[in-house]
């Protein structure tokens, strides 16, 4: 019985033996010197990893009596997850070795996160739930702080450090509650307790407590205030991870509590998902207005986002999970484009992250400055681009569930939104002459995300490469 | 019939933008030129391709026809196709893209750049036109938004920035309400298939029973609110009175070409939006709002024409006489009878070549004195005799005269008005008075009176190549004008079918009220 169990986690068992192996032979050998070579090892393993999930896995698998579910819906989430992992990892190289901060630590920590990662997309009990939200956050508190004789980087780090134990213990404190009103911590378990309209008060509590933790996961509002400074503080490639692989293992694991464990008492938490969905919309559009800086516009950017990812879950219908996965997969495309523009912000080899320095970045930089137009575009959800099905999706679902007003709030959020997005082009395209330019080279690599991500959001409104499908199998695997 | 004319049509500017963007290189002046007879050709093979579609076209048939289909992301479709309502369009694009881009021919700053955004521009206007998808007609229309940003935002005058961000926001704000509705229409009927499908949106009935939101009486319920978020699009879009105000802005700081576009083209689709999906599809919505409607028609028609008169800008001038013959426009639409309907179609196709000539006009002088003050020019005539006999004729026609195409718009959109709200329809006719009022002074200070500014005395009169952009306008503006059949014969039977599925929905939906109160 057991070898059927190790079976079905082995991508996870791998992962994990392959970052420790990595640990160990760097340290006894050549240490920061092989961090190069872990660094494309690690991306070769995850999309080795991504491409065996993808195209092996079928049906539902259950390991250790449940706490573990290898289904169409975590194979979804899992794909992305590694994907987007190691064209992060891929996009950092060059930037953290010009600036002596290519430990091979790094690639190291953020394979032990993706386990993490998978672990928490998996889930089917709380226990498994906690292990694969510590396993993923302290590996990311670390990363958070790489930089170890920069201020900004450490306090980052600490920040980070800080607010995830808060949130951690809410979210401990919102399981136990639930262990204690529903006997068990396996969520096939709790959801024969947990039923729409008789849900005991202290069920509801936890699953309050529950949710709150998670929404401090992805970032939504109230619980974003870390965002901002984590994202500005951390060097550039790890906030770039931040904003992708953690969103996605968040959001997947959110899902998953939400429908397999509560999926009974939709009308209890539709209303608090739709609550943070619209708060998020509205402040990530607001806030970012004002922003000077790339990265905290950024920051805000991806609050903004989670808002609309949110709203797909808030519908509580396989139609909104199809739909925030869809959003999910979209989102995190654009910002690898994103992340991969902003890395190349740089002047006389040095990184810059002021809005204001990119004035007149189209005359220097046609290419680029044109692949981030349509990236930005994008993000702010005007069509043609594919940012605009993302929001199409989510608004269906949204409708489709009665929820015509978070529908409206989001479209009018979108507005908002668009004024920042077109800040960036402005400066991009409108601005005036100035003497010191931006650089024009950079890393061919970089140059190749950048311009992957745009044509992806230029050419996937044809069929949208089948993911629109895949999704919907998904969601399906969660939502019966 | 199979075909896939339309799409060639459509995506063939594309193409061509795609070329320019991968395969030309360098900024030096045969750059800059290759760029433009790339995108001269282009246009001018699509409009040739695009008459293919006009001598096909089979005026007696309402239905869609050069349909093409095929399967798409969401249960959506990739649906094209034209009726008597969109062809013209169709060809008012077709026919007005070549010329603007020889009124381009002096641009020098990244024009590259500028002949893609056009080139886009034209692909994405006639998909709105053309679509025949709820979310890809969305899609076209609001993708427009983008090359007409940047167009205004890096080619445009000294206030640009603010322009094209009170454009874009503006009109990006009218179309997501819009959205929302769409999603609706989605969600209600299962389908985003307008015309000849197993389920379309044009046979499917909205409900229209009141209901109350919020503790106010919806009137119309559903139909109601789902026009209403079509129309913060349309009449944006339009644009009607009071939400206009993007309109001279977007103007005033755009290149002539853009302007040339905005008021021949743009300003087209808020009422093709109105024809295509307000009325067939919310007919109870609409007649809710009828008078509202007019009456703001009227008011916008007598409001921005006393605007108009005040201003000391040339385009100002321009784009608030759009703005009051855009109010004859929806007038006539909601008017919703055979001679309102197709003196709006008649009055739009029309506008579209007057309006641009008049910004070609003002283009003409800018280009030689750089301003567009009024009080900078007068006694023209004196030195620019072609100039001021082109600038004449375009007065005239924008006045309403006689002879003109005109005049026949303005008085189909009267005609039908008055038969419906005949106080509406004495309004609005007092605009036609004003309309002479500021146009004719505008002329007279600008062309007339003696040579007395000294900046103008070595002004030239129109090259070559203006007096060949300004004929084939001035030949469709008399052609029209004299022989309006041309126009009213294709719009003809698909406004008849319009207008009467319109009445009979109407019909319906009161027979179905008196059933339900009948019953209770």
């Amino acid at each position: 019985m057991i070898s059927a169990d190790l079976n079905i986690i082995l991508p996870e068992i791998l992962l994990s033996g392959f970052s420790l192996l990595g640990l160990l032979v760097a340290v006894y050998t050549t240490k920061d010197k092989v961090g190069s070579l872990l660094i494309w090892l690690t991306a070769a393993v995850f999309v080795l990893l991504a491409a065996w999930i993808g195209f092996t896995g079928e049906g539902t698998r259950l390991a250790f009596n449940g706490m573990f579910i290898e289904d169409g819906f975590a194979r979804f989430a899992k794909v992305t997850i590694l994907l987007s992992a190691a064209a992060v990892l891929l996009m950092s190289e060059g930037y953290m070795k010009a600036r002596g901060l290519l430990r091979f630590e790094y690639p190291m920590l953020v394979a032990l996160s993706a386990v993490g990662m998978m672990m928490m997309v998996s889930a089917g009990d709380l226990m498994a739930l906690y292990m694969g939200l510590e396993l993923q956050s302290l590996a990311l508190y670390v990363v958070a702080s790489l930089r170890r004789d920069s201020v900004r980087s450490t306090e980052a780090g600490l920040k980070y450090f800080v607010l995830g134990a808060l949130s951690s213990g809410l979210l401990l404190y919102g399981a136990s509650l639930v262990y204690g009103y529903a006997g068990t911590t396996l969520f096939s378990g709790i959801i024969q307790t947990a039923q729409s309209g008789e849900t005991s008060l202290g069920l509801l509590f936890g699953i309050v407590f529950l949710i709150s933790g998670m929404g401090f996961k992805v970032s939504a509002v109230p619980f974003h205030m870390w965002t901002p400074d984590v994202y500005e503080g951390s060097p550039t490639p790890v906030t770039a991870f931040f904003a992708t692989a953690p969103k996605v293992a968040a959001m997947g694991l959110f899902a998953r509590v939400l429908h397999d464990a509560f999926g009974n008492a939709v009308a209890d938490w539709s209303q608090i998902v739709a609550l943070l969905s619209v708060l998020s919309m509205f402040l990530g559009a607001i806030a970012a207005i004002g922003q000077t800086n790339i990265k905290r516009l950024m920051a805000f950017s991806s609050i903004a986002h989670m808002g609309y990812a949110l709203m797909g879950l808030a519908a509580g219908t396989a139609l909104g999970v199809q739909a925030m996965l869809v959003y999910m997969a979209i989102y995190v495309t654009m910002n690898v484009g994103t992340f991969a523009f902003i890395l190349l912000m740089s002047r006389d080899g040095a990184p810059v992250t002021d809005i204001a320095s990119l004035n007149m970045y189209a005359k220097t930089n046609p290419g680029r400055a044109l692949a981030m137009l349509v990236l930005l575009f994008s993000l702010a959800g005007v069509p043609p681009m594919l940012g605009f099905f993302g929001k199409l999706y989510v608004l269906r679902a949204a409708y489709d569930a009665g929820l015509a007003w978070l529908a409206v709030a989001g479209v009018i959020a979108s507005v908002i939104g668009a004024y920042y997005y077109l800040r960036i082009v402005f400066y991009m395209y409108f601005g005036s002459e100035q003497a010191d330019t931006l650089d024009r080279s950079g890393s061919s690599l970089l140059s190749g995300f950048l311009m992957a991500s745009a044509l992806i959001m230029v050419l996937g409104i044809i069929n949208m490469f089948g993911v629109e499908g895949v999704a919907a199998a998904a969601a399906g695997a969660l939502v019966n | 019939m199979d075909t896939h004319l339309l799409s060639i049509i459509t995506f063939m500017p594309a193409f061509a933008a795609l070329i320019l963007a991968v395969f030309l290189r360098g900024e030096d002046a045969a750059a800059a030129r290759n760029a433009k007879w790339l995108a001269m050709i282009t246009t001018s093979a699509t409009f040739l391709i695009s008459l293919f579609v006009l001598f096909d076209f089979d005026p007696s048939n309402t239905g869609f026809q050069f349909v093409e289909e095929s399967e798409w992301l969401l249960g959506l479709k990739y649906r094209l196709g034209v009726d008597g309502i969109s062809v013209l369009f169709v060809m008012l694009t077709t026919f007005m893209m070549p010329l603007v881009i020889a009124a381009s021919w002096n641009v020098e700053h990244r024009v590259k750049e500028y002949m893609i955004a056009f080139l886009l521009l034209e692909t994405l206007m006639l998909g709105v036109f053309m679509a025949l998808d709820l979310i890809l007609f969305y899609l076209f229309f609001e993708a427009g938004l983008i090359p007409m940003f940047l167009i205004i935002g890096i080619w445009g005058g000294a206030n640009r920035i603010y322009a094209s961000f009170k454009f874009f926001l503006y009109t990006f704000l009218g179309s997501v309400l819009m959205l929302v509705a769409m999603v609706a229409m989605y969600t209600d009927a299962g389908t985003t298939c307008i015309g000849a499908c197993d389920v379309s949106l044009l046979n499917h009935s909205f409900a229209s029973d009141s209901f109350s939101l919020m503790g106010v009486q919806v009137i119309g319920g559903m139909q109601t609110l789902m026009f209403i978020a079509f129309f913060a699009s349309f009449a944006v879009k339009m644009p009607m009175w009071p939400v206009h105000t993007w309109l001279p802005d977007a103007h005033v700081q755009a290149p002539t070409a853009g302007s040339v576009v905005l008021a021949a083209i743009l300003l087209k689709m808020g009422g093709y939006g109105f024809l295509r999906f307000s009325l067939p599809m919310f007919p109870v919505g609409a007649e809710v709002l009828t008078p509202l409607i007019l009456w703001m028609s009227a008011i916008a028609i007598v409001y921005t024409s006393l605007v108009a008169l005040v201003q000391e800008d040339m385009k100002k001038l321009i784009a608030y006489s759009s703005v009051a013959h855009m109010g004859f426009v929806t007038m006539g639409i909601f008017a919703a009878n055979q001679q309102g309907v197709d003196g709006a179609i008649f009055q739009m196709i029309s506008h579209g070549f007057i309006s641009g000539a008049l910004f070609l006009c003002v283009g003409v002088i800018y280009d030689r004195m750089h301003t567009r003050d009024i009080d900078a020019y007068g006694g023209l005539v004196n030195r620019m005799p072609a100039y001021a006999l082109i600038f004449m004729l375009f007065t005239m026609a924008n006045v309403g005269l006689p002879g003109t195409s005109g005049f026949v718009g303005e008085f189909l959109t009267l005609m039908g008005t008055f038969q419906v709200n005949t106080w509406v329809a004495a309004v609005a006719t007092t605009g036609v008075i004003f309309s002479a009022a500021y146009a004719l002074w505008l002329y007279r200070r600008v062309v007339m009176g003696d040579l007395i500014k000294e900046s103008l005395r070595s002004i030239t009169d129109m090259t070559t190549r203006e007096r060949w952009i300004f004929a084939p306008l001035v030949v469709m503006t008399l052609l029209l004008g004299v022989y309006p059949s041309l126009v009213l014969d294709i719009i003809g039977p698909s406004v008849t079918e319009l207008v009467e599925n319109y009445d009979i929905a109407l019909e319906a939906a009161s027979a179905a009220i008196q059933t339900a109160e009948v019953s209770n």
